[in-house]
């Protein structure tokens, strides 16, 4: 049916797998369905060239009822980041898509003018010759002296990449809400304190009005009026008018719903915030009554004189508008600069990196009961919750919804195989409608409105533009997740609202054109209902086909973005273990319970292959090839690391400046990669916020020293070990700088016994006690000549049953055997790995497995006690030794690393919150031996 | 090289495999008493008194009072018809004070401050419901801290240790005397009492350093030069005594610069322990095990410590711990050997034969039981190895661990690392239950 080679990829990929190779189908039910859009040629990092800006931004821009659209300010406020790029024409742009029925005035039929309190709206649009894809956010502010008392805004956050934008679209969401919600609530605080100076005119106006129609008819006793009474009359009315009209906007404005405080986070400012509400409590009854900010304000009003008003305040043009600093209150706006300061921040760098880390994050916080260990836990508490995680929530609400009845007492978070199948589930409706119509999709958002995330993917693909010379479109908006015929209605508000459109529209259909603004979704802006808000998802509104272009950029397929593998990896991690622990619980027999794991890790790979065969670069290639070569078992995972890989060379190369001094043991993979960075089409974004930066930094530094370390020493692993089973580990030597890299090296095999820091100390010069050996599991020790010294060697032979002695000068190891499996995976001295950051990677995933079973060993009721009161405590150990051996697959000392973990576990649960818990030492009487290079 | 035996970093017999340092005291730690099934309280230079759970390591309570060390301790229960059974501890310091503190509470139920000198020991005598406090005269108190009778000033040096005897008599160490006070009942009045001499012994050489009472009928003092008697509790005579313990020259297997570098002080008798067969005593850097019935030393460990033994406990177990001032504690298992009666002597200092006898009669007559009798030894199965300094003193609580102080100001609760990690399991299920985790949640 379709033949030409540029539509192929655009054609179901069943359809292709049939007519292009032929393989014998396999029987439904075996058949792992393909993403439908990882598609050939698919390039994930190829970003739109000829972008005129260095890295993303925020512009805020307003519709000025006197110049038009004008930009007003960009974040960060540096010209060199929007460079070339034209903000005065983005402005336009960007204000010209505004689908606020922001209507105030006189609504037909109504006495008074009614202020709306409309809803912002929320719409992606791309310019695809510029380069520059928005996320733009409207939201309407209130003035007294502006035209139909409203002041339209936008904030916009623009990058380079469309894919981010679609992707982070919640988040943006929610983000930006925040701060538009600062902008307004102190907008309405200065806009009902402008009410109220006006009425004080008013009503001044009226008293000496009123004074002035008296004199005249006590002056005039004729009996009838004169014209300047009249007009007095008139003019008093139609102040006494204005008064009522104010009075209400007053009250309209006070009577703001304020429940929409109570459910949103988006209050930056909490005493306020909670005064506002205990203020509301009080005072529903009466709305009118002043609320301690404008309570605040008053104070100041006292020294307002009223003044007298003209008759006709007409508005004139010449005056000067205020400005948005004015329109809302200073605390109000420096707050929102703070916020989208901190917006910029977080969405720095690149998408792929984002959503990994989001998903990342995501799984860290379900694993609540072991992350302490390895993971730095210390930013959960940071975020605020659940919003944050909405993407990759929704993207396996399905599967979660299906994995929920199987699993047990494992986390929760499940993007899957699952989430194929929902993603499935919508996708043949949407060819459907190809099929009926091949180049022009319709639209069918009530369907898939539920997966929002997918259908951000979908719109990124099926979207159909043709870019023209005034080529922009937008891509999705946030709707209310109302009904198909609500949505249609709504769709075609844009054609109203843009005038050069000049389209043909019919019903929800429309055909190729010409015209520049494509609108692939929308948001209604309806009176505000906080469930609504709540409820609202992007929608899809697939107008367009997708006519091919070269803007290689729409061909990207999310779905199939490393992040998300990553996930999945994890996923199958968790699934395998919860395989586990049903089958333990249960008591079935399931010695080889490592098998899903393996085939699912398989399986991955196979995915995989659409990502990690493509490489992002040239240059990338042979890395990514041995990369894999060395991790036959862990492709997946190898996969998954990719997006981090991106982001730490986006570290070194933009941050060569900060190097420390322990930078200078990087070895000579990260002057390659930093030397790679430097490519030019990349943003070279820092791509970090702030906070997490020296994690990121410190993980890509210990990975590389750690890398080193198990390639120089061969009895790299007796100290892993040593490390991993709680046995203080002493790094001494002579030069703190070697010391002190040896520590850092090793810290990322130090289980953490709760706490946000790790029990690390790099320097120590003193003699070392027991309580030392508490608190720190490593510690890198001065050697000193000086008498000081002497005591510093006796106290280490004197607590050396406690110790496991490294010595870097003389390359000595002094630590019990060790003759397990664990560690040698952990640090192959022949690894390929070649990367800090990468090796780093590894490391965390398997000492998650070994969490995992640390967890599943903890929690199994029968390994600790006895089943029946009777049962002896021998056959408790018997049962808990062979869980331990034949269950978990662990031999010799694997054993009591596990054990060691499984305590802190213990520890960690049964710890009292406020509580601090006595450090405990825990050790064994076991022999030590030299270990010698 | 030192001829003290050491055990390797292998201990499979050593059952403590966790340890909890508890951190509060500023000074050395001297003193530890047992107040219950799980509470201990700990007394030091510090002056400040700690009281500890001795499972979980938990500080009950930190009780102020005294502004010098502490140089006494005591638990006292009392136990009114009326009242319930309250834990009780009273303390004596260098500020001449005696302060009874309740340990539920941690409060300071009454302080006494009327001494001429300082309370050097401090006794209980349940039984009559009162307390004796020893310092350079003998004080008897009831339980409400009145007065009940003193004797006179006896010594500037004071009393240096009490024991209570049978028939309402206490024996008192007071530089190289013993004197044997009685409590009698007076006449006039009620819940009076009167303190009486009833004698003095003067058998020792020297100071006695340690007083023990064995049982109904035994007594066991030694002196700093190292006289070990054994006295019968109630006519006060000497049933035996040992005073060698120093004399190296009969041990063939003790090199002699060891000999050389004696000094009195390690030939001290530093403190004694019994049980009902022998009495324990440690010795210098030794420990010894005299046999009550048999009147000699079954066994010895002459050199069991780099330095001077401080103190040393029985277990119920047929082991033995002793702490020293090299910040050690070693656990003993005193084992019997099988031994052929022709077979001789083997090399090995923990075997004592022909040990020194005042009476030679008695020496052949121990040497012909030792042919028929089991041979015993003291063998070290493990050591703990924590403290920095001096071990003062340890406290046994059985399952529930051993408590040590030292002189670096720190206590450890040495505990059995299997028994607390099940015990955490146990607790980890309860507290699982209790939260409902155990339960699906989704």
């Amino acid at each position: 049916m379709i033949s030409a080679p540029d539509v192929v990829a655009f054609t179901r990929e069943e359809e292709l797998e049939d007519d292009l190779y032929r393989e014998p189908p396999l029987p439904e039910e075996y058949s792992v369905p393909l993403f439908p859009f990882s598609g050939q040629g698919a390039n994930p990092w190829a970003k739109v060239a000829g972008s005129k800006f260095t890295r993303d931004f925020i512009l805020i821009s307003e519709f000025s009822e006197q110049v038009g659209p004008q930009p007003l300010l960009t974040i960060p406020d540096d010209a060199k980041v929007s460079g070339t790029f034209d903000l005065n024409y983005f402005s336009l742009r960007i204000m010209s898509v505004d689908y606020q029925a922001s209507f105030v005035g006189h609504p037909p039929g109504s006495a008074y003018p009614k202020l709306n309190f409309v809803e912002d709206s929320k719409v992606v649009l791309g310019d695809s010759k510029e380069g520059a894809f928005a996320y733009v956010h409207h939201l309407t502010l209130y003035d007294l002296e502006a035209r139909g008392f409203v002041r339209p805004f936008c904030m916009a956050y623009i990058s380079a990449d469309e894919h981010k934008i679609m992707q982070q679209f919640q988040e943006l969401s929610t983000e930006f809400s925040k701060a538009s919600e600062c902008l307004k609530t102190g907008n309405r605080k200065a806009f009902a304190n402008e009410l109220e100076k006006k009425l004080k005119d008013l009503d001044y106006t009226r008293t000496v009005l009123h004074n002035e129609t008296e004199q005249q008819k006590k002056a005039n006793d004729k009996g009838y009026y004169t014209t300047q009474a009249i007009e007095k009359a008139n003019e008093l009315a139609s102040v006494e008018k204005s008064i009522i009209e104010h009075q209400d906007l007053l009250r309209q404005i006070r009577s703001y719903p304020y429940r929409k405080l109570k459910d949103s986070e988006f209050h930056p400012y909490e005493p306020e915030c909670a005064q506002d509400r205990a203020d509301m409590g009080s005072h529903d009854q009466d709305p009118t009554a002043s609320e301690p900010g404008e309570t605040h304000l008053y104070t100041h009003v006292p020294s307002y004189t009223p003044k007298l008003i003209k008759a006709k305040s007409a508005k004139c043009f010449d005056k000067k508008l205020k400005t948005l600093e004015e329109l809302c209150d200073v605390y109000f706006f420096t707050q929102t600069l703070d916020q989208l300061h901190h917006i910029e921040r977080t969405f720095r760098g690149d998408v792929c990196y984002l959503l990994t880390e989001q998903i990342s994050r995501a799984l860290l916080k379900q694993q609540s009961v072991t992350n302490f260990l390895f993971e730095d836990v210390s930013f959960l508490d940071e975020k605020p919750p659940e919003k944050q995680y909405r993407g990759c929530q929704g993207l396996g609400q399905d599967a979660m919804d299906e994995k929920c009845l199987e699993e047990s007492l494992a986390p929760k978070v499940v993007i899957s195989l699952g989430s194929y199948k929902s993603s499935v589930e919508c996708v043949p409706i949407k060819m459907e409608q190809e099929m009926e119509d091949s180049e022009e999709p319709k639209m069918s958002e009530s369907v898939m409105s539920e997966h929002q995330e997918n259908l951000d993917y979908l719109d990124a693909d099926i979207k159909g533009s043709i870019s023209s010379g005034e080529s922009i479109e937008v891509l999705g908006t946030e709707k209310s997740g109302s009904g198909l015929t609500k949505s249609e209605s709504q769709a075609s508000l844009p054609a109203m609202a843009s005038p050069q459109a000049g389209r043909s529209k019919v019903g929800s259909r429309r055909t190729v054109s010409e015209d520049s603004i494509e609108v692939l979704s929308t948001c209604p802006s309806e009176a505000l209902i906080p469930e609504d808000f709540k409820a609202s998802y992007p929608s899809a509104i697939n107008e367009e086909p997708y006519v091919d272009d070269d803007q290689g950029g729409l061909r990207f397929t999310p779905r199939a973005s490393p992040g998300v593998h990553d996930g999945q990896d994890d996923i199958s991690k968790q699934e395998s273990l919860v395989q586990v622990d049903a089958a333990c619980c249960i008591g079935k027999e399931s010695p080889n319970f490592l098998e899903p794991l393996a085939e699912q890790l398989g399986q991955k790979a196979c995915e995989e292959d659409g990502v990690v065969r493509i490489p992002p670069q040239p240059y990338r290639g042979p890395a990514e090839q041995g990369l894999r070569g060395g991790f036959p078992s862990h492709q997946g995972l190898s996969g998954g690391l990719l997006p981090y890989e991106l982001d730490s060379r986006h570290l070194t190369g933009s941050r060569e400046v900060s190097k420390s001094s322990l930078d200078e043991c990087s070895d000579s993979t990260s002057h390659i990669s930093s030397a790679a960075s430097t490519c030019s089409d990349r943003t070279p974004s820092p791509a970090q916020p702030a906070c997490a930066q020296p994690g990121d930094r410190h993980r890509k530094r210990a990975g590389q020293n750690a890398l080193r370390f198990i390639r120089q020493y061969p009895f790299a692993h007796p100290a892993i070990y040593s490390l991993l089973s709680g046995r203080t580990l002493v790094v001494l030597g002579e030069d703190e700088a070697m010391v002190k890299r040896l520590v850092t090296a090793l810290s990322i095999f130090v289980p953490s016994s709760g706490g946000y820091t790790k029990p690390v100390k790099h320097w120590v010069t003193s003699a070392l006690h027991l309580v030392d050996f508490q608190k720190w599991k490593l510690i890198g020790l001065q050697r000193a000549v000086s008498p000081g010294g002497v005591n510093v060697l006796h106290a280490l032979s004197r607590y050396s049953r406690y110790l496991s002695i490294l010595d870097a000068d003389s390359k000595t190891l002094r630590c019990p055997l060790y003759k397990g499996s664990v560690v040698a995976r952990l640090a192959d001295h022949r690894t390929q790995i070649k990367r800090g950051s990468t090796y780093y990677m590894h490391v965390q995933s398997i000492l998650t497995q070994l969490c995992s079973k640390a967890f599943l060993f903890t929690f199994c009721h029968h390994l600790h006690l006895p089943i029946s009161e009777r049962e002896p405590e021998e056959s408790v150990v018997n049962r808990r030794m062979n869980f331990l051996k034949l269950q978990l697959g662990l031999a010799n000392e694997d054993i009591k690393i596990v054990q060691y973990l499984a305590e802190l576990l213990k520890l960690h649960y049964i710890q009292e919150p406020g509580q601090g818990g006595n450090p405990l030492l825990r050790f064994d009487y076991v022999p030590s031996f030299l270990y010698k290079i | 090289k030192s001829s003290v035996q050491t055990i390797g970093e292998e201990q499979i017999q050593n059952p403590y495999t966790e340890l909890l340092v508890l951190k509060g005291h500023q000074d050395i730690v001297r003193f530890l008493v047992q107040i219950d099934d799980f509470r201990f309280a700990s007394a030091g230079d510090d002056g400040i008194i700690f009281l500890w759970n001795a499972q979980t390591g938990e500080k009950l309570h930190e009780l102020h009072g005294h502004t010098h060390k502490i140089t006494a301790i005591a638990p006292f229960s009392s136990s009114d018809v009326a009242e319930e059974k309250t834990n009780l501890i009273i303390t004596a310091s260098a500020d001449r004070t005696v302060i009874v503190w309740d340990c539920t509470s941690g409060r300071q139920v009454q302080k006494v401050s009327c001494f001429q000198s300082t309370v050097k020991c401090l006794t209980v005598l349940q039984r009559l419901n009162v307390w004796l406090s020893g310092g350079s005269d003998l004080c008897v108190w009831n339980q409400k801290l009145d007065l009940l009778c003193k004797t006179s000033h006896l010594t500037d040096a004071g009393i240096s240790a009490l024991v209570e005897l049978p028939k309402n008599c206490v024996a008192a160490a007071v530089g190289k005397e013993l004197i044997i006070f009685r409590l009698s009942a007076s006449n006039n009045g009620y819940e009076g009492w009167n303190i009486l001499e009833v004698k003095r012994l003067v058998e020792h050489q020297d100071n006695i350093s340690s007083l023990v009472s064995v049982n109904d009928l035994t007594f066991v003092t030694g002196s700093h030069i190292g006289e070990l008697i054994v006295w019968d509790s109630l006519d006060w005579t000497k049933q035996a005594s040992e005073c060698n313990f120093w004399d190296s020259s009969v041990h063939p297997d003790v090199q002699p610069e060891i000999k050389l570098s004696q000094s009195p002080h390690e030939t001290s008798v530093q403190h004694l322990t019994s049980d009902e067969e022998c009495v324990f005593a440690a010795v210098g850097k030794g420990i010894y095990v005299y046999n009550l019935q048999m009147k000699r030393v079954i066994a010895c460990q002459r050199t069991a410590h780099d330095s001077s033994v401080l103190h040393i406990e029985k277990l119920p177990n047929r082991q033995l711990i002793s702490c020293s001032e090299d910040g050690s504690v070693r656990i003993w298992e005193l084992r019997e050997k099988q031994q052929l009666p022709a077979e001789p002597v083997p090399t090995g200092f923990f075997n004592m034969w022909g040990f020194g006898r005042t009476n030679k009669q008695a020496n052949q007559a121990a040497k012909k039981m030792q042919e028929n009798t089991p041979v015993y030894f003291l063998e070290l199965v493990g050591d703990l190895i924590g403290h920095s300094s001096a071990v003062q003193m340890f406290l046994y609580f059985g399952e529930l661990g051993l408590a040590t102080c030292s002189a670096d100001h720190l206590i450890i609760l040495w505990k059995d690392g299997e028994r607390e990690s099940s015990l955490r399991s146990l607790t980890l299920f309860k507290k699982l239950a209790q939260n409902g985790d155990l339960q699906l949640k989704l």
